[in-house]
């Protein structure tokens, strides 16, 4: 390593770069965009991390918040009572509600409060002073996303079960909640004095009591979490309590998830600039063979060699490190805009300097790795080849055994920083896992493509077309480098393009004409005519009409769920055995149930055990076979049962379907509620049975299709553009190789060119020679990518969403012709000087 | 004359295999150069001149046989011990020039002496006057690409006498040049041997010039087909 701080190595790499300033700059600028995207979202990532820790009790409101199911119990309250401290609460539930003004209905998050809540952080509203008085004005607080929807302003009424309330505000912002909370269920404050005349507390209802409480002292939580887990036992019922530190460390877990995610994709165009830099490099170190074996005879040593290029690779990688430092801090300003909706804070941007020291490094670490197989390949150029030129490529020289080691050096590094971002051992390796079987592919196919050209080479072609095409695969040719940069860029971006394409046509599938598209449920029994009639006046047809009873499990094969949980070498999952289970009866098999394993029967037989079909997904999940006994608890009363078949639902389908389905003669007597799916002929049509249903009975909640469908569309666009946006510096990084790639080769190509034009071939003919090959290098690598984003796209489907993916094949062809256009662009531009000097400027300045 | 060898070749062959083919271009090659001689080696294209002086300065291995440098047996050293050996006693003008095309005129003469480790200040007054002798002082600061075929090998060897070789091998000096500037070459050539007493390998085509050193040696097929003395009064009025 001596040679590498030796003066004469630094005047040497400094000699021989000052004419190729320009040249080298172009190598490293591969690196600059991939920095950039790193520096950008760590920097982001470091201050979304300390907004969260800065404003954690924000995050809660509160310093605790406790939570149950039911009203609490008097000994709850009276607990509550001797916490003392500020309190305040939320009784929180789903509920239809109507705008008069408009007749427009909605399903939303309604919050009646009472208190001051939130005790930290603002509830933000329009005007501001709503938030402050709502609960003396007896008025309502309404998401603004909902307002601008259906055109609501501040003044106009809101009717929430059987009151109506004038609405004082908007709400702008919740602590602790995301913006896009709001897409999902859109959120109403009430103010609690007011709740019961709403007549929306029933049985049935899904109900949360949330208590909050702010605490002057600095008192330790864990007394009271200790204490509220033997009220739970004693009073057996669920009691949830969070504090700020576990809210905090849950938003940061979600939001570093997030962080984790966008850096993976951002550190993609790294390593495309990596290879990038690595192609680049090697033929520059190609073309100083000569240069270093002329050294070599008058004494240089092969460390001493190697450093004057190691110390060039180390410079330039450093300096665009640094180029992307900079432009990453700048590019930080434009992340908030681009996920602010699925944040729970409003970010406090920060310069991180983890972040630049992240940047500087990796920057010149990538460009120093990619750079290591030419620059150790150097050390073995023997004085020789200033006797006689080398013709093979530079790295021929090193053995196998060093070039495995340096791959998998180079794989493990990139290992070991996809850990460092993702904190994980196994999404890192994963990571790298997938990116090699990514560039396998890309060359395999590249390589595959290259074969089908030269054997099925058009002979019979212009000479234009041939000389161009032939390029392709002649000598120096940077052909796979190419395909891989381009390909792999291009296989990312459609790949997040097909998947998208693919979601919302399956979503498009759930809308088509026949479907249902309106369900309502916490129908109560006498409602149950009612809403079928208004159904009946609408002419729309009753698709399905199922009471629906909750209950949950007791027993398992026998063994208390209780006990099942506790043991921790059980084999089934709790969710499972924790849920409320909403199960329907009826005689028979509905045309979305096939029989997978047993027997169905339709009528309890009244043998003492009740005969149940179990449904694939939850059988797997409780690890259930056919003649297993379950108990249940129907409110209250215990119902002992066993499993008698399991059957495949079609959960796709858009229908109550249900992971217990009993037979006739057994829950009939139980409380019950309904729920109804129909097909409204039209969105008109659909609104007024909203409405009708909203009027009468409030309680009822409906769930509109097309409005769903639409709010995940909304979601899927919010989300696919970050990671576009993501995506998008690997298309600019694959577009700077490839700019790089064709001045390296520029070199090569345009001897042979300034050749041709000595020949005697015309300017025309040139430009044609060299836009055939650019536009045979764009569709090639184009269609590589393509080919292989259909292919990771179908797995996908297959496995994950279990959709049949179909290519769009118009995305295909635009696809192909943008990059191609793009290649043949930047590939004309880079060669401008073939064809703009004079064969003798060129052959006297191009020998350097 | 004292006939103390400064470069001793015992046995020397070379052997390249392509394809399934092998290839001997030395065969069995033995000789060796006194110190202060000006010996020539002549042979037709591809006879293995190239080769032959390439083995000599070390700047390969060779199938078998030994060559000795200044009393150095080349062969157990490695390749940066011979690359030290070369810094310290060996010149050596390429067929090709071989300029290193990103340094200047100036600086290709410098490389030798600053791989030593010295300072370009100390180095800088005895390049610029090598550079002088060749008549380039005008061209200090030019890069090989912006001078002629004749300057870049007059550059060429003011970089090869640098250090003070106490030999210097020369792989046809004259061969792409034309008549005159190829005489001009030679004289300098023949000049800084006079001046410096450095022992000199010439590789030539043209037998004007090999008749005016002390010796032919004659390579065909990659033997040694005659080596002769030439009595040349120029040269013995030299010593
Ligand atoms: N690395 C090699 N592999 C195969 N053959 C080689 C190699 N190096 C040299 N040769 C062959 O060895 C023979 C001698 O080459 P060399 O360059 O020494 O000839 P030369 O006498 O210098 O010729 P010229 O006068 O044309 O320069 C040639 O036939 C050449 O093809
Ligand atoms: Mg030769």
């Amino acid at each position: 390593m001596s040679s590498f701080f030796s003066k004469w190595s630094w005047k040497m790499a400094w000699r021989d770069a000052r004419s190729n300033k320009k040249r080298l700059f172009v190598y490293i600028s591969a690196i600059i965009i991939g920095v950039a995207a790193q520096v950008a979202i760590t920097s982001f990532r470091d201050s979304l991390n300390n907004t969260i820790n800065n404003q954690s009790k924000e995050l809660l409101g509160a310093d605790l918040e406790i939570e149950t199911e039911q009203a609490p119990p008097d000994t709850l309250t009276a607990y509550f009572d001797t916490l003392g401290g500020e309190q305040a609460t939320i009784t929180e539930f789903p509920s239809m509600v109507l705008f008069p003004k408009t007749g427009n209905t909605r399903l939303s998050n309604i919050r009646a409060l009472k208190g001051n809540f939130p005790f930290y952080g603002k509830l933000e509203t329009i005007p501001a002073e709503a938030a402050n008085n709502f609960q003396s004005d007896s008025t309502a607080l309404v998401d603004q996303s909902l307002m601008t929807q259906f055109d609501i302003e501040v003044g106009d009424s809101i009717k929430v079960g059987q009151m109506t309330f004038a609405i004082s505000g908007a709400i702008t912002k919740v602590p602790g909640e995301a913006a896009a909370a709001a897409m999902i269920g859109p959120r109403v404050f009430i103010p609690a004095s007011v709740l019961d005349s709403t007549n929306l507390i029933q049985s049935g209802s899904r109900i949360e009591y949330k208590q909050y409480f702010k605490f002057t002292d600095n008192r330790s939580m864990s007394p009271i979490e200790t204490r509220i887990d033997s009220m739970e036992d004693g009073l057996g019922i669920d009691i949830d309590y969070e504090t700020v530190e576990e809210r905090r460390e849950e938003i940061g877990e979600a939001v570093g998830n997030l962080g984790k995610f966008l850096n993976l994709v951002g550190f993609i165009a790294l390593l495309l600039g990596g290879i990038g830099v690595a192609s680049s490099i090697h033929v520059y170190i190609n073309q100083k063979i000569s240069t270093a074996s002329v050294l070599r005879c008058f004494g240089a040593s092969s460390n001493q060699t190697m450093s004057i290029f190691l110390i060039q690779a180390v410079v330039l990688g450093f300096i665009g490190a640094l180029t992307g430092t900079i432009l990453g801090i700048g590019i930080q300003y434009f992340l908030p805009g681009l996920v602010s909706d699925f944040l729970p804070v409003n970010v406090e941007l920060t310069v991180s300097w983890l972040s630049i020291g992240l940047g500087l490094f990796t920057g010149t670490g990538v460009a120093l790795v990619f750079a290591l197989l030419p620059l150790l390949a150097l050390r073995k150029a023997s004085p020789l080849y200033a006797l006689r030129t080398m013709t093979d490529s530079i790295t021929s020289l090193l053995s196998n055994k060093t070039k495995v080691t340096i791959y998998v050096a180079v794989a493990l590094t990139v290992m070991g920083y996809a850990t460092l971002l993702t904190e994980s051992w196994k999404v890192g390796g994963l990571f790298t896992a997938g990116m090699i079987v990514a560039f396998g592919l890309l060359l395999l196919v590249a390589k595959a493509l290259m074969k089908l050209v030269r054997r099925f080479f058009p002979s019979h072609w212009q000479y234009v077309w041939r000389q161009g095409l032939a390029n392709l695969y002649r000598p120096h040719n940077q052909t796979a480098t190419l395909m891989l940069s381009l390909g792999l860029g291009m296989l990312l971006v459609s790949t997040l393009y097909f998947s998208q394409d693919m979601l919302m046509e399956e979503l498009e599938f759930a809308s088509r004409d026949d479907a249902p598209n309106l369900i309502f449920f916490d129908i109560q029994p006498d409602q149950n005519e009612g809403i079928n009639q208004i159904l009946r006046d609408n002419e729309a047809p009753i698709l399905q009409n199922v009471p629906m009873v909750t209950m949950r499990l007791d027993s398992l094969r026998g063994r208390s769920t209780q006990a099942i949980d506790q043991d921790t070498a059980n084999n089934v999952h709790d969710w499972a055995l924790q849920r409320e289970y909403r199960s329907t009866y009826r005689d028979s098999l509905t045309d979305s149930e096939t029989l997978l394993k047993g027997e169905w029967i339709g009528t309890n037989p009244d043998t003492g055990r009740v005969p149940v079909s179990a449904a694939q997904e939850i059988a797997r999940d409780l690890n259930l076979e056919v003649g297993d006994s379950l108990a249940f608890d129907v409110q209250g009363v215990p119902i002992s049962a066993y499993v008698a078949s399991v059957r495949e639902v079609d959960f796709q389908r858009v229908q109550p379907n249900f992971f217990m389905l009993f037979p006739t003669g057994v829950l009939e007597p139980a409380p019950q509620i309904y729920v109804t799916v129909t097909r409204a002929p039209s969105e008109e049509v659909s609104a007024t049975i909203q409405q009708a249903v909203v009027q009468e009975y409030p309680n009822v909640s409906a769930i509109d299709v097309s409005r769903i469908l639409e709010t995940i569309n909304q979601f899927i666009d919010k989300i696919s553009f970050a990671i576009q946006f993501m995506a998008l510096f690997s298309i600019i990084t694959g577009l700077i190789v490839l700019a790089s790639s064709v001045a390296t080769s520029r070199f090569q190509r345009i001897k042979e060119s300034v050749l041709l034009r000595t020949l005697g071939a015309s300017k025309k003919q040139i430009i044609k020679i060299l836009s055939v090959e650019y536009l045979f290098l764009g569709i090639l690598s184009a269609l590589t990518g393509l080919i292989l984003s259909v292919g990771a796209t179908w797995l996908l489907g297959y496995f994950y969403f279990d959709i049949t993916f179909t290519p769009n094949i118009w995305v295909i062809v635009i696809g192909t012709l943008v990059v191609t256009g793009l290649t043949i662009l930047i590939g004309m531009f880079n060669s401008r000087s073939v064809y703009k000097k004079t064969p003798l400027e060129v052959l006297r300045s191009e020998t350097i | 004359m004292d006939s103390n060898p400064i470069l001793e070749v015992t046995n020397l062959t070379q052997k390249f295999r392509s394809g399934d083919r092998t290839l001997t271009v030395l065969d069995h090659v033995d000789f060796s150069v006194d110190e202060g001689t000006i010996c020539s080696i002549v042979g037709p294209s591809g006879s293995g001149k190239t080769t032959l002086i390439g083995l000599c300065a070390g700047l390969d291995r060779p199938t078998s046989g030994a060559v000795t440098l200044n009393g150095i047996d080349l062969g157990p050293l490695n390749e940066d011990e011979r690359a030290e050996v070369r810094n310290q006693h060996v010149g050596f003008v390429f067929q090709t020039f071989q300029l290193v095309p990103t340094l200047t005129a100036l600086e290709n003469v410098m490389v030798p002496l600053e791989l030593r480790g010295m300072k370009s200040a100390e180095v800088r007054h005895d390049a610029e006057e090598l550079l002088d002798n060749v008549g380039l002082s005008d061209r200090l600061d030019h890069y090989p690409a912006q001078l002629s075929g004749g300057e870049q090998q007059r550059v060429a060897i003011a970089r090869a006498f640098i250090n003070k070789p106490n030999i210097l091998f020369a792989d046809e000096p004259t061969g792409n040049l034309d008549a005159e500037t190829g005489k001009t070459i030679e004289q300098l050539l023949f000049d800084l041997n006079k001046a410096s007493g450095t022992t000199l390998v010439l590789v030539t085509h043209d037998l004007s010039l090999a008749e005016q050193c002390q010796r032919i040696i004659r390579l065909k097929n990659g033997k040694i087909f005659k080596d002769e003395w030439v009595e040349n009064p120029e040269v013995e009025n030299i010593k």
